[in-house]
């Protein structure tokens, strides 16, 4: 790791004061990607600005027709949150199925957010929701946000402050973890919104998290895993790699999808 | 002499280029006594504890967050300290694997794990036990074999092949409930 200055700001508009004036400073959330990456010297920073003193971006609240977690919100406290639960008992599932126990109690929905890995669980359940992200600029639909591997909206100096998602009528996850990492290899989640149905897919997509509108549009007709049983998913547009090749990540998909209804 | 040439030595040093960046205070409780020191910000929370605090109970393993071996409670909660800034961790309470015995007393989750021969090498033992601690703190003394084992993905141990390691965590998950109701 090479050396940065660190700061421990109180509040976001101080880590956003300090994010302004340094360039090549990086946010510091549950850390359990970013350190990491930095042992691993794929990322440098100058400076480290940890958001963990910061009390206005933690904390889970039900306002109106939507559930709001904040960014440094971790893993175990979604999964544990009798809010999430009562709202949308199955992003209480996404949460408790990411990595261990330990990772659960560091990591963050912010940093997982932000970090936009083509194999987190958090991307799928945000984008099937129909979720918001507030930064400290502005409000940024899901649609708009995940912009392919490891790329979000975000621009320089934005902080994500919180997650809105709207209630659904229905709502289910189901992963396939590569038993390895923990990480999914195939994660597909299904949603019944306002806004009609919506599937998004984790794990799978070689342009990481996307909509699977085959899906959606047979979901739409009938809210079963019957109604998933043709379903076809392209197999040029899945990754390939040492843990499934693109054929059956595909296959997989299917399969998590009708899982996830269920 | 030998030893403390070479913790000088292995104290963090600044990489060529990268700018002086300082040190930064920190204290924190460890195992219930009050520390601070000036340390370099990239300090890990593991080296914290092992290198300034000459704690060495804690073991790393891997250093890639895989493997739990230096897995503490931070705050109450299992945390690998490998992949925690110890800098984070100011006003934070830390307990390693030294701060279960009392009174020279094995804890019940570590004297089950001798009972039960929960360990060989012993290499991933402190952060088995210190996982163990906290299933029982969330999940309360009277866990079935597949929450354990499925409590345990982020612990790794080459040796045992874990039978006795969940063995072991029941039997001491079912004694610190006792002892939990017993204080009731
Ligand atoms: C062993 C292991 C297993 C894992 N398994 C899974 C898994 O199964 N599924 C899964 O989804 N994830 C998994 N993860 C990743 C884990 O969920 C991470 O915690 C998460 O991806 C990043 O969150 P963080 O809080 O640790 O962020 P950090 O590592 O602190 O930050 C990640 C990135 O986001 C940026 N960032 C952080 N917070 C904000 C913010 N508020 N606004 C803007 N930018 C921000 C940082 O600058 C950094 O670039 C695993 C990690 C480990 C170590
Ligand atoms: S040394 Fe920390 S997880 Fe392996
Ligand atoms: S006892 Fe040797 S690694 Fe677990």
């Amino acid at each position: 790791m090479y050396a940065f200055q660190y700061h421990r700001p109180q509040s976001v508009a101080d880590a956003a004061k300090l994010l302004a004036s340094n360039s090549e400073a990086k946010l510091l959330a549950g850390g359990h990607t970013l350190l990491p990456t930095m042992k691993q010297r794929l990322a440098a920073p100058k400076a480290i600005v940890d958001l963990a003193r910061i009390a206005e971006l933690k904390g889970i609240d039900k306002k109106g027709n939507a559930l709001v977690i904040g960014a440094m919100t971790t893993h175990a406290e979604v999964a544990d949150s009798a809010i999430v639960r009562s709202a949308i008992a199955g992003l209480a599932e996404v949460a408790a199925v990411i990595g261990d126990p330990h990772v659960r109690h560091r990591g963050t929905i912010g940093g997982s957010v932000a970090n936009n890995d083509p194999a987190a669980d958090y991307p799928a359940a945000l984008l099937a929701l129909g979720a918001t992200i507030a930064t400290n600029k502005r409000e940024i639909k899901a649609d708009d946000f995940f912009k392919g591997l490891f790329t979000t909206a975000l621009q320089d100096g934005e902080i994500i402050a919180r997650i809105s998602f709207p209630v659904p009528a229905k709502f289910g996850y189901a992963k396939f973890p590569n038993p390895a990492s923990r990480y999914a290899l195939v994660g597909v989640a299904v949603a019944q919104t306002g806004s009609g149905v919506r599937v998004a897919v984790t794990g799978a997509g070689k342009d990481g998290v996307f909509r699977h509108t085959a899906a959606e549009a047979a979901l739409g007709k009938g809210w079963s895993a019957q109604a998933l049983s043709g379903l076809t998913t392209d197999a040029n547009l899945m990754m390939s790699d040492i843990h499934a090749d693109a054929a059956y990540r595909a296959h997989l998909v299917g399969v998590m999808a009708r899982r996830a209804v269920a | 002499m030998f030893f403390r040439k070479k913790e000088a030595d292995a104290a963090p040093s600044v990489a060529p280029g990268a700018g002086t960046a300082g040190t930064v205070p920190v204290s924190m409780t460890v195992n219930g006594r009050a520390v601070s020191a000036d340390i370099d910000p990239r300090t890990l929370l593991v080296q914290f504890i092992r290198e300034n605090q000459r704690l060495t109970g804690t073991h790393v393993g891997c250093d890639t967050s895989q493997c739990g071996a230096c897995v503490v409670h931070l705050d109450g909660r299992a945390a690998k300290s490998c992949t925690v800034l110890a800098a984070t961790c100011d006003g934070a309470k830390i307990t390693t694997i030294e701060g279960l015995a009392k009174d020279g007393k094995l804890h019940p989750m570590q004297e089950a794990f001798r009972e039960h021969h929960g360990l060989q090498c012993g290499y991933c033992t402190p952060g088995m036990i210190m996982a163990a601690v906290d299933i029982v703190n969330r999940k309360g003394g009277n866990i079935d074999e597949a929450t354990i084992r499925h409590e345990l993905e982020g612990n790794i141990c080459r040796c045992t092949g874990y039978h006795n390691i969940v063995a072991a965590i029941r039997a001491g998950a079912a004694a610190m409930g006792g002892m939990r109701q017993a204080a009731e």
